[in-house]
């Protein structure tokens, strides 16, 4: 098997979208002779042109609300957001817009658009380059939201939301675009949206995460493992809807369940996991459910000591998890 | 029929078939609207916000477009629009008593938040000028699939100063789409008046600053708006790009149901505001044209009467959406 980095799994699967089917084009700020500020869409333009791959003007509002129009036609837009910070001006868009034309037009008219956007931090990035915002949208039914941690999981996941006949939401940590490399099976294969995966099995402790994070849970259980505890990480992948099944199985096999993620902790996802294992089974629990998550201020330092504070790490998930495992 | 030299209709190809259609229109929209305000008052419907003074720009852009084929994406006010494209006085009910079968939302918008998939009318939401990227969208979606199709947005002069509106004419210019929003100038945004909204004086002359043609038209003049929409149509059907075309209207009501506008509006104008009445004003042509006379005017009025009692009392009697209906259409159902 073919050993991709994150960022060509991306290109690759929107080459071959497109290339599958017309109706799918992209667009957003610099995607076209430069390849967007990542290269995630490089070369595109060179093989379908500039009315499929359209530069678009500085307007991220207009970018969610054109695609919304264009998909309300049948088209398949898959929309970059050049950063997840920039996404606010689009809120409207996508709140109430994106995520409520099916319901409400009591099934009439539905957006099959993608909205990428590269988010995280830990790349030097300062407040307005670093921020995540998963957890402002997961609020929203009517929104499909996916985070993948590996090539792998890109490519299966990037087809499903390109097929999808909802609004999907593709968060891509930037801090991954050129770390995370991994096999990825040739040919045609989706991963359904909604379902976790267990990435690392083990019997002592149950760690949940997205993105980033998750590799560093994988790191740290690796750590831990050496000291005779047993981690399981459970990469979560679909935010909105979330894969409870998965998640309960989870964490009653371990009894004792930590959620780590970049974003902090307050109403985030974390919460909403802590308060489906809360409710449906508290009784299979040992410890309380724990949480480590990025601090409570508004947005990642631009300062080097300041962002590595700021960021987990192995670690930082590792110590967590040895209090966790001893309690 | 033969177009007639002569008149104003006829000098814009219309015969004086389709001239009275338009009437009819005009008149379905004002009569239809009055009898919302008297559903509200006594209380069987919620809540109410108006066309009326808007009849002959709605009606007049509308006749310039092609039913089933183009497409709009309209604003709470266009009821003209709406029913010209294709929506029934009985769906218009449907939606205004929010019952299981209203064709815009299964009763689940307030009304007046038109859409139609039949009829190309595109759901829309309340925040003001969100449909405006929507259209030029449509209209970019139609253009890469070989579709020769115009798309008509509306929204009022007020909301001609949100991001959006900005955002999507911008973008229009530079993809050069086949888009036509229409500015409806009513002259308020709820209670706040033009002075206070706009530092230009026309809505239209910021179409320069987005490379399209920025046009003004008398709203209340029927033939005149729909002369400038046709121009436009014809425009954008041959590439050319999108209009920004903004219609000088009156509004005879208050802003909806719940707005008060004597707080904020003196009497005279209002009193000057309907000597400017587009139904009035298009009546009077057709006498003029020798097109309507009192028995052929009270035929009319019976007619359109007796649709919307009709229409009425049918939606009225439908069935209110099961509470069940709540639960679906959040996304895709397998
Ligand atoms: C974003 C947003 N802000 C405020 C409102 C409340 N609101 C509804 S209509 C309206 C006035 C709109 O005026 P205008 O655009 O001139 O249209 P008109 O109602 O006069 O036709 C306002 C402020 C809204 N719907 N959306």
């Amino acid at each position: 098997m073919p050993v991709m980095q994150f960022i060509e799994a991306v290109r690759e699967t929107l080459r071959d979208e497109m290339r599958r089917d017309e109706r799918v084009f992209v667009m957003g700020e610099d995607v076209g002779r430069r390849g967007g500020v990542f290269r995630a869409t490089q070369g595109l333009i060179d093989e379908f042109g500039e009315e499929r791959v359209i530069d678009t003007p500085l307007t991220e509002s207009a970018i969610v609300g054109v695609g919304i129009g264009a998909a309300l036609t049948g088209m398949r837009p898959v929309c970059e957001i050049q950063f997840a910070d920039f996404i606010w001006p689009a809120m409207n868009q996508i709140i109430s817009e994106a995520a409520r034309m099916r319901y409400r037009s009591n099934g009439d008219w539905f957006v099959p658009m993608v909205i990428r956007a590269p988010f995280g931090g830990g790349v030097h990035g300062g407040l307005y380059h670093s921020q995540s915002v998963e957890a402002h949208f997961a609020h929203s039914p009517g929104l499909k939201i996916v985070v993948p941690s590996t090539p792998y999981d890109v490519r299966g996941l990037l087809r499903s939301a390109i097929r999808d006949d909802d609004p999907v939401l593709f968060f891509e940590h930037k801090g991954l675009y050129r770390a995370a490399r991994g096999e990825v099976p040739e040919g045609d294969y989706t991963i359904p949206i909604g379902k976790a995966d267990v990435k690392r099995d083990g019997t002592d402790i149950t760690v949940f995460s997205y993105g980033k994070t998750l590799h560093f849970c994988l790191e740290a259980a690796e750590q831990v493992a050496h000291e005779g505890i047993s981690a399981m990480v459970v990469d979560l992948r679909s935010l909105r809807p979330l894969d409870e099944e998965t998640i309960l199985r989870a964490a009653a096999r371990t009894g004792k369940v930590l959620i780590v993620h970049e974003d902090n902790a307050f109403m985030g996802i974390g919460a909403e996991v802590a308060a489906l294992i809360a409710e449906r089974v508290l009784f299979e629990l040992d410890a309380p459910v724990m949480r480590l998550c990025g601090p409570e201020i508004p947005a990642m330092p631009y300062s080097a000591p300041l962002e590595k504070a700021y960021m987990l790490s192995p670690e930082k998930v590792a110590a967590k998890m040895r209090e966790l495992a001893a309690f | 029929m033969a177009t007639r030299t002569g008149s104003r209709h006829g000098e814009l190809g219309l015969t004086d078939e389709r001239m009275l259609e338009m009437y009819y229109y005009m008149l379905l929209t004002r009569r239809l609207d009055e009898r919302l305000w008297l559903l509200q008052r006594s209380g069987k419907i919620p809540f109410v916000i108006s066309a009326q003074g808007q009849e002959g720009a709605q009606v007049g852009a509308a006749f310039a477009l092609e039913k089933g084929v183009d497409w709009v994406v309209p604003y709470y006010r266009d009821l003209g629009t709406v029913l010209v494209m294709g929506m029934t006085p009985r769906e218009v009910f449907l939606h205004a008593f929010a019952r299981e079968g209203d064709p815009s939302s299964g009763g689940r918008q307030m009304a007046h938040h038109w859409s139609h998939r039949r009829w190309n009318i595109v759901s829309g939401s309340s925040p003001v000028a969100t449909q405006v990227p929507h259209a030029v969208g449509i209209a970019l979606g139609a253009r890469m699939q070989g579709k020769n199709i115009v798309v008509l947005t509306a929204l009022g002069e007020g909301s001609s100063n949100q991001g959006d509106f900005h955002e999507a004419l911008n973008f229009a210019g530079v993809h050069k789409l086949p888009v036509i929003v229409h500015v409806q100038n009513n002259e308020y945004a709820i209670s706040v008046p033009l002075r206070k909204q706009l530092a230009c004086q026309n809505v239209a002359d910021r179409a320069a600053g987005y490379g399209m043609p920025g046009v003004v038209v008398d709203g209340t003049d029927v033939l005149e708006v729909y002369r400038v929409f046709r121009e436009a149509v014809a425009r954008a059907r041959r590439g050319e790009g999108p209009t920004l075309i903004e219609s000088k209207n009156v509004r005879l009501t208050a802003h909806s149901s719940d707005d008060d506008d004597k707080t904020y509006r003196p009497r005279e104008e209002l009193e000057a505001a309907r000597r400017r009445d587009p139904l009035a004003t298009t009546r009077q042509y057709l006498y003029e044209a020798g097109l309507l006379d009192e028995a052929r005017e009270k035929e009319l009025e019976d007619r359109v009467r007796r649709e919307i009692d009709e229409a009425a009392a049918w939606a009225e009697a439908q069935p209110h959406p099961s509470v069940e209906s709540m639960f679906r259409h959040v996304y895709k159902e397998a």
